[in-house]
């Protein structure tokens, strides 16, 4: 429950509200983590939150965030600079399980910052390509402009064979990609839906849309998986903050298959 | 090269649509071609087409005194436009292609008047641009939740 240091070694604004520290462990013992687990990030004197990873699982213990600065934590996360010290709990929870995809199409669907949690994902497959049938990621942003790690969705899609589809909510006269739905992508995705692991992460109701245009085409529930967001404080299922019915999203999630929390995701105030 | 009426059964707009049906449809269309900034169709002009992409992507735009707002895209597997369909067959967005675009454009008013002296192919063409109508309705409400937004 005590954070580790650890000190901001690299930043980089990603977008205009959203940028990503690369942190090192000040006694020099690295942190391991599952892709989809998130550490609980503290800022000394402001105060703790859950942050999702974003960095490589292989990078040899750097540990990578991406922030969005939406509050006062965030904020002072993600305006942190080279050589800042933060405090760090975790890693926490139950991540993607990519391994458990091997011989599977895999079908990553991001929205927003959504794309931050599922990185590590992308580039454990994409360190393994060949255990791997096919690979897309369809990614929807707000706007060009708040679109995530550009130059790596080049990159998997040239080097990695990743289809990697992206479309905006709102367009301009510069972009020449697709605007509409994330949802609208998925029949763009070339898979087998009996032998495919989908992995969403954005917002919920992105997230119900997106399932229910797989389940159409035959995917089966436990095949979806999804990453929750909750209040998480404690980050060991003591304190009850990210409780959803009988689940500690801190523990036994945030990834969870969606068999599992479909039916919790339309209940108001659950 | 293939006829439009070889070519229409392998778009999934047309899909499940017989023969005879896709023949009468066929006599109301054309091939088009429209380069990168070509404009398909201009907001406030008389609306008598429909068109079917079979390459391509076209962007629905709104212009305002800022710059053109990009509302929605339709591409290659997808048609476009349905004011030809619905007095007084204006329509209400330009249409400018972003990338090259090869496209059947259907007449209007042509469509009409066999919709109007065959209702099965009416109710079955209805059907479809209706499908296409509730999932752009469905994208624009679900964006104006702005969900990526601050939340």
């Amino acid at each position: 429950m005590v954070p580790r240091s650890f000190a901001v070694t690299r930043t980089r604004q990603d977008t205009r509200d959203t940028a990503t520290l690369w942190l090192e462990a000040v006694d020099g013992a690295p942190l391991a983590f599952q892709p989809g687990q998130f550490t609980m990030l503290h800022a000394y004197g402001v105060g703790e939150v859950p942050v999702s990873i974003s960095g490589d699982p292989a990078d040899g213990g750097v540990l990578q965030h991406t922030i969005r600065d939406v509050g006062s934590v965030s904020h002072a996360l993600a305006t942190a600079e080279s050589g800042a010290r933060l405090g760090v709990r975790g890693p926490f929870g139950v991540g993607w399980e990519v391994g458990t995809a091997r011989g599977h199409d895999v079908v990553i669907v991001a929205g927003g910052i959504g794309l931050a949690p599922l990185r590590p994902a992308v580039l454990e497959i994409c360190a393994d390509r060949a255990a791997y049938g096919e690979i897309t990621l369809l990614y929807g942003a707000r706007t060009p402009a708040e679109r995530l790690f550009t130059d790596e969705l080049s990159r998997w899609a040239a080097e990695r064979g990743v289809a990697v589809h992206v479309t905006v909510d709102r367009g301009d006269e510069s972009w020449r990609g697709q605007v509409g739905l994330v949802t609208g992508l998925v029949d763009r995705a070339v898979f087998r839906p009996a032998l495919t692991t989908v992995l969403v992460c954005g917002p919920e109701v992105m997230m119900r849309h997106t399932a229910a245009a797989f389940l159409d085409r035959g995917v089966a529930p436990s095949d979806i998986r999804v990453s929750m967001e909750r209040n998480m404080k404690c980050g060991i299922g003591l304190c009850g903050h990210c409780q959803l019915r009988e689940l500690f999203i801190c523990q036994d999630g945030p990834v969870l298959g969606y068999g599992l929390v479909a039916s919790l995701l339309t209940q108001a105030e659950l | 090269m293939r006829t439009i009426a070889e070519e229409l059964p392998d778009h999934p707009f047309f899909a499940g649509l017989g023969s005879d049906a896709l023949a009468l449809v066929a006599g109301c269309a054309v091939n088009v071609h429209a380069r990168p900034g070509e404009y398909l169709f201009r907001e406030g002009e008389s609306a008598d087409s429909f068109f079917v992409i079979h390459e391509g992507r076209v962007a629905l735009e709104m212009r305002r005194p800022t710059g053109a707002a990009v509302l929605d895209t339709a591409e290659q597997g997808e048609v476009l436009g349905w004011s030809w369909l619905v007095s007084p067959y204006r329509w209400t967005f330009d249409g400018r292609a972003v990338e090259h675009v090869r496209a059947v454009r259907f007449d209007g008013g042509c469509l009409r008047e066999k919709c109007a002296a065959d209702p099965e192919l009416g109710y079955a063409l209805l059907q479809r641009i209706v499908r296409v109508m509730s999932s752009r309705l469905h994208s624009a409400r679900v964006r104006l939740l702005d969900l990526y937004g601050a939340s």
